[in-house]
């Protein structure tokens, strides 16, 4: 009886050992250890055994069972795993293959840098404003201190809408500094970007409508040093901290003194090349102190207060961000474009 | 304007500066250099050579070998095909290895076996014409040895002719015995006719001995090819053409061209800004150097001999019946003109001025309007019908013709030079062709007057011609300097032995102008620019630009100072402490932030729900486009707008670029469809556009304004966009902008939109916008041959329509039922009508309707439809029973099938 339990054992083992599938490794379970099994069944005979070999037999049947118990749940774990092994090997993609990708839209460049724009003087705590694209002359011109016979107001180089020259589409967003200063007195902080429109045909650096933006700072003790403060900081965010200003006397209608900002050629270091047409540096900007006349306009006492403004178009700022080489190609809308942005 | 370094250097003597450093400083006080050209850059190796020896090229008709002193020890070989030259000529000789204007490179070279090494130049090779040396301009006789007959078969002149034979007339062949240049263009020759000589001093210049001439036995002279009424053709090497023989003083074999020709001058050009008229001129920009380099400057004061015969105001009477048109009118006269080429001095500075040299009385007018900015005039007398100038306004129906040749129609805004009968000049802008300064000139007016800017800019402009003294003229000038520009010109009249001047001077001073005195407050200027420059400095920099206290010393408080007549610009304390900054230096300056905060700052919530509008738009896959404000009239018809919709009232550009942009726009409709439809040709496959953009409409209250309201619009093609993709992608942004209780209703009158596929979009009673899909008839009209998607909407009434900030809801703590219905309803009942009533029909359990089927076909009788919903139904406070949940569908099914006749199915 001993070596039936202990042949038993072997040839169990060796047949678990060997079990492949879960559905045949329960048949063993059952062939062996089964109510009608082999193990039973030796262990139905145990009756017929002497009083001291009972329990050794006893004894050696319930160690048999333990180790083909064993031996089931152990094979039951190696064939699960393989199991999910081969589910999951079965289951595997070409990672290479594109993803499924919803469909992304894409801000336009020019507004990109707006938008860049905007947050550098929100964050210097300005306003933004917002005003009339059909504007009257008065306040494009003649309360900014244009005179009368200054060459922009010429129908050549602006669009009327009416014969007597009273009303235009603007040809630079500076009427919001007349508006801001009319509709809120001061103190005044505000920066002002829209579309501007001058008589210019279409071609590589012209549009008829472009984008400009406007700043203004009207208080008690403005300065110049404080034009020059917060321009180079926006300029050093726009173009980094490392970059090189230089500001030159210039001439505008409605400011004194002005002046006109350059950067050093970010492409020659100031050495000259065709980026900069040999001279260095880039115009980026024009600015100066409110001209007395127009705080005056604006019922604003100069004696009292100063203020700086500033101007720049935005074609040329997203042109160069980007390397932009066509005007064109910023009001063409090929999506082919909008998509590298 | 440009300015010759040579010509400043007369006027401020500033050392040794490199052109960058100039351009730098200059740029850096307010003047700003746009370039500055070497005008000798392009030329290098070319020197003075003297010929020496010239032989006929052994294998050529028509070439030369010439031995050239170059300065070397040992001459140099240069073979020419020009004829002009003659041995002992100086010329420009382009050495081996030499560059010429326009990148030209010279080096040796093989001309049919003779080495060749360099190149003698003409004048056209170093970039100059006969204008800037007249005395360069050549003239060739006719060559019997160059004759080529027009017909072989029949030649005007046999060949083989000799000496003494007859050509025509007095005219015989003759051949060349000795010919030596005397100098100024004339030379000595002997000739040999038959049996006899003739020994005349000629001007052409392409005779050698050798030649064989046609002789003029009667006029003892040599005949040209105008002479025998030859074609050019027929000598094809006589020609006015040929090297530069130079005739300067003092030049010798070896010396750089470059100065001998005027091109060692360096030529800086201004930006000069409209409110410095005074700028543009070399003394002005003198003043401007002198200041920004803190060098003396030396002013020259005309003096005029005079003397000619006559009383000035015998000959000459002048009115000025329109004096606020024309302040002061200054003239002199000059007598007994010769009229020649100017000097070459002042040539080079005209040219280097970008000025053509014409002759000697133009070009003192020319260089007077350079030296001091004062335009000039010069007219011939002769024309000046009764002696009498009348500066008046033109007559209506006048006509002028110009010194342009063009007929010019004048009004009554316009301002002319007239003499007792008849116009002779348009003034500020351009002389008279009437009386225009000619070869036969006697006596000429020099008119330096000072006219009111903005008639002579009116003028300009109204007939097209601005020109270099109408540009000055309307920026305003000095009224004081007519007078030393008027004597300028007479003393150079002299200088250059031009004519005799007659002495005195008519002045009409029609206004007086005023020393200005403003005051100067050094405290008000630091705190203006942020800085603390002592006073005594400010005082000195103003000096500089020759604005001085009334004491002329430079205190250290706040003083009257007198502005120059010159600085019109000057007015107040800004204009002083800009003047101040320029010299201080703008980049002194320091860098401070201003103190203070504002109240308003930040995005406003208008801005707010722009970025939102666009952040959503993105996130559909929507890009950003930016279309002009302004379209062509036409394109309301491509979008088949009626011929009477309100939306073609637009407003409209008097003076637009063209066509295509001369309206603004009422609907961005357009706009979309012309980029969607570029997309579409440029075959781009999936196109979805956005665009937040500004539509135009008269106000109407008279002030010529407009209202501007912005429309987002959408566009979309292709990648399986249909309506309800672009519906879903509307009413996301609806949604995303936190707007409730929006609706669609169909729209079918939209002549734009797809009849059966275009939604107009409530909230309440406002329209927010409509959808839908482009009609096909208009997708035609813009070439696309595909179905187009749109949407408009207000973005006014979408951010009227915005709910506020977020109320908490509590999450439903009980489980819900849902109920599948499928109703069988009329085929054209609009799911919208189900859905509504379905909501009207609960009884407060139902939380959310949605769509899962729309079917017709088998098993649905014809006219009709199965539409499948499901239904979620909950309570906030208790598990729904089954019961509950079909008492409220009953509910709705009941009502369904009373109001819109649709049972289940």
């Amino acid at each position: 009886m001993k070596e039936q339990l202990e042949a038993i054992r072997q040839g169990a083992l060796e047949s678990i050992a060997a079990s492949q599938e879960t559905t045949g490794l329960e048949a063993l379970r059952v062939k062996y250890l089964g109510k009608k099994g082999e193990l039973t069944a030796v262990l139905k005979q145990m009756g017929g055994l002497s009083a001291e070999l009972r329990p050794v037999i006893g004894q050696l049947a319930n160690d048999v069972r333990a180790s083909l118990e064993q031996a089931i749940e152990a094979q039951s774990a190696v064939l699960s795993r393989k199991a999910l092994e081969a589910k999951l090997a079965a289951e595997a993609v070409d990672v290479t293959i594109p993803g499924k990708k919803p469909p992304l839209g894409h801000k336009h460049p020019m507004y990109s840098v707006l938008d860049e724009m905007k947050e550098i003087f929100l964050n210097m705590g300005f306003e933004i404003m917002d005003g009339p694209e059909i504007e009257q002359a008065d306040y494009n011109f003649t309360k900014l201190n244009a005179p009368e016979n200054h060459p922009s107001r010429d129908w050549t180089d602006t669009f009327y809408l009416k014969e007597d020259s009273s009303v235009l589409l603007r040809s630079q967003t500076s009427p919001m500094q007349i508006r801001a200063m009319e509709g809120y007195g001061v103190p005044i902080r505000m920066i002002s970007a829209g579309r501007v429109y001058r008589k210019d045909e279409v071609d590589a650096t012209h549009s008829p409508m472009f984008h400009q933006i406007e700043g203004l700072v009207v208080d008690k003790g403005i300065t110049m040093a404080d034009l020059k403060g917060t321009l180079n900081a926006v300029i050093r965010e726009i173009y980094g901290p490392e970059t090189v200003t230089r500001f030159r006397p210039h001439h505008f209608p409605f400011t004194e003194p002005s002046c006109e900002v350059d950067i050093q050629c970010y492409k020659c270091g100031g050495q000259g090349c065709p980026t900069c047409k040999g001279e260095g540096w880039i115009e980026i900007l024009g600015a100066g102190m409110v001209h007395p006349k127009v705080l005056r306009n604006c019922g604003i006492d100069p004696e009292e207060y100063s203020g700086f403004a500033f101007g720049m178009g935005l074609e040329r700022l997203a042109l160069g961000r980007y390397k932009i080489s066509d005007m064109r190609l910023i009001f063409e809308n090929d999506v082919r474009f909008l998509e590298q942005f | 304007m440009k300015l010759s370094r040579k010509w400043l250097q007369e006027f401020v003597d500033l050392g040794p500066v490199s052109d960058r450093d100039f351009a730098e400083a200059m740029t850096i006080s307010g003047s700003k250099v746009e370039v500055t050209e070497d005008l000798g850059a392009e030329i290098k190796n070319v020197v003075v050579g003297r010929i020496e020896k010239m032989e006929r090229h052994p294998d050529s008709d028509h070439m030369w070998v010439c031995q050239i002193d170059v300065g070397q020890e040992e001459p140099v070989q240069i073979v020419t095909g020009a004829w002009n030259i003659h041995e002992g000529d100086l010329v420009p000789v382009a050495k081996d290895n030499s560059w010429l204007p326009g990148g030209k490179h010279i080096t040796r070279g093989n001309l049919r076996g003779v080495k060749s090494k360099g190149m003698l130049c003409s004048l056209k090779e170093l970039n100059l014409d006969e204008r800037d040396f007249p005395y360069a301009a050549i003239t060739a006789a006719a060559l019997l040895n160059d004759y080529k007959p027009l017909d072989p078969e029949k030649p005007s002149i046999p060949a083989g002719i000799q000496p003494g034979h007859k050509i025509y007339g007095p005219v015989v062949a003759a051949e060349v015995l000795e010919c030596t240049p005397l100098g100024g263009g004339s030379y000595h020759t002997c000739l040999m006719l038959k049996d006899a000589t003739a020994c005349p001093d000629i001007r052409c210049d392409n005779v050698h001995v050798g030649d064989m001439v046609a002789y003029n036995t009667k006029t003892d002279t040599l005949c040209t090819l105008e002479d025998l009424h030859a074609e050019q053709k027929e000598f094809p090497h006589c020609i006015p053409d040929g090297i530069f023989v130079l005739r300067e003083e003092g030049i010798k074999p070896g010396d750089d061209i470059r100065p001998v020709i005027g091109a060692d001058d360096h030529v800086v050009e201004f930006e000069i800004t409209p409110n410095r008229p005074d700028c543009l001129s070399v003394i002005g920009l003198a003043r401007e150097v002198s200041a920004t380099f803190d060098k003396p400057c030396r002013f020259h004061q005309p003096e005029v001999k005079g003397g000619a015969q006559g009383a000035l105001p015998e000959l000459l009477d002048v009115e000025t019946p329109d004096p606020d048109l024309c302040p002061r009118y200054t003239a002199r006269m000059v007598r007994n003109v010769k009229i020649a080429p100017s000097p070459k001095w002042m040539r080079e500075r005209l040219r280097s001025s970008g000025v053509r040299p014409i002759n000697n009385i133009v070009d003192i007018t020319n260089y007077v309007m350079l030296e001091y900015g004062q335009p000039m005039h010069a007219f011939d007398y002769r024309y000046v019908k009764g002696g009498k100038i009348v500066v008046r306004r033109a007559r209506a129906g006048e006509e002028l013709t110009t010194l342009d040749g063009n007929v010019r129609k004048l009004t009554p805004d316009m301002l002319v030079i007239a003499d007792d009968t008849r116009a002779v000049g348009l003034a500020g802008v351009m002389g008279g062709l009437n009386s225009e300064i000619v070869g036969d000139t006697v006596d000429v007016v020099f008119e330096s007057a000072n006219f009111e800017g903005s008639c002579i800019r009116k003028t300009a402009l109204a007939l097209g011609m601005r020109t270099e003294a109408s540009a000055k003229f309307e920026k305003g000038l000095d009224i004081l300097n007519t007078l030393p520009a008027v004597n300028r010109a007479c003393e150079l009249v002299e200088l250059l032995e031009a004519g005799e001047v007659v002495d005195g001077v008519i002045d009409i001073l029609n206004y007086v102008p005023q020393p200005r005195t403003i005051l100067m407050d050094p405290a008000r200027v630091n705190a203006l620019l942020g800085t603390g420059i002592d006073p005594v400095d400010m005082y000195q920099y103003l000096e500089r630009v020759g604005i001085r206290t009334e004491t002329g010393d430079f205190p250290n408080a706040p003083a009257r100072v007198v502005v120059p007549s010159w600085r019109a610009d000057v007015e107040g304390i800004a204009d002083l402490a800009e003047e101040v900054a320029r010299f201080h230096g703008y980049n002194n300056i320091p860098n401070t932030l201003s103190a203070g905060l504002n109240e308003r700052r930040g995005w406003n919530p208008v801005q707010q729900a722009e970025n939102t509008a666009g952040t959503l738009c993105r996130g559909l896959g929507y890009s950003e486009i930016i279309t002009y404000s302004f379209i062509s009239p036409a394109y309301y018809d491509k979008i088949n707008l009626p011929a009477d919709s309100p939306l073609r009232n637009s407003m409209k550009i008097l003076n637009p670029l063209g066509e295509d942009t001369s309206i603004m726009r009422t609907t961005t409709l357009p706009s979309m469809l012309e980029i969607l439809a570029r997309n579409f040709h440029y075959r781009n496959k999936a196109v979805r556009l956005y665009e937040l953009g500004r539509t135009y409409f008269a106000k109407g209250d008279g002030s010529g304004m407009a209202d501007e309201p912005k429309v987002l619009s959408l566009g979309a093609y292709g990648g399986g966009i249909d309506f309800f993709g672009m519906k879903g992608a509307v009413e996301a942004v609806l949604e995303g902008l936190r707007i409730a209780g929006f609706r669609f209703e169909a729209e079918t009158g939209n002549p734009s939109y797809h009849p059966g596929r275009c939604a107009r979009i409530y909230r309440g009673k406002t329209l927010l916008g409509i959808l839908g899909q482009v009609h096909p008839a208009v997708a035609e009209n813009y070439g696309a041959d595909c179905e187009l998607y749109a949407a408009e909407l207000d973005f006014n009434a979408l951010f009227t329509g915005m709910g506020g900030a977020p109320v908490y809801q509590p999450l439903p703590r009980f489980p819900a039922v849902t109920r599948d219905i499928a109703l069988v309803c009329d085929k054209d009942l609009p799911v919208g009508k189900l859905e509504e009533c379905i909501f009207r029909g609960a009884k407060g359990l139902l939380k959310a309707v949605s769509l899962f089927d729309v079917y017709t076909g088998k098993g649905v009788p014809e006219g009709k439809k199965s539409v499948a919903f499901s239904l979620e139904l909950r309570a906030d406070d208790r598990s729904l029973t089954s019961q509950e949940a079909d008492e409220d569908v009953k509910g709705i099914l009941e009502l369904l099938s009373k109001e819109l006749n649709s049972v289940l199915r």
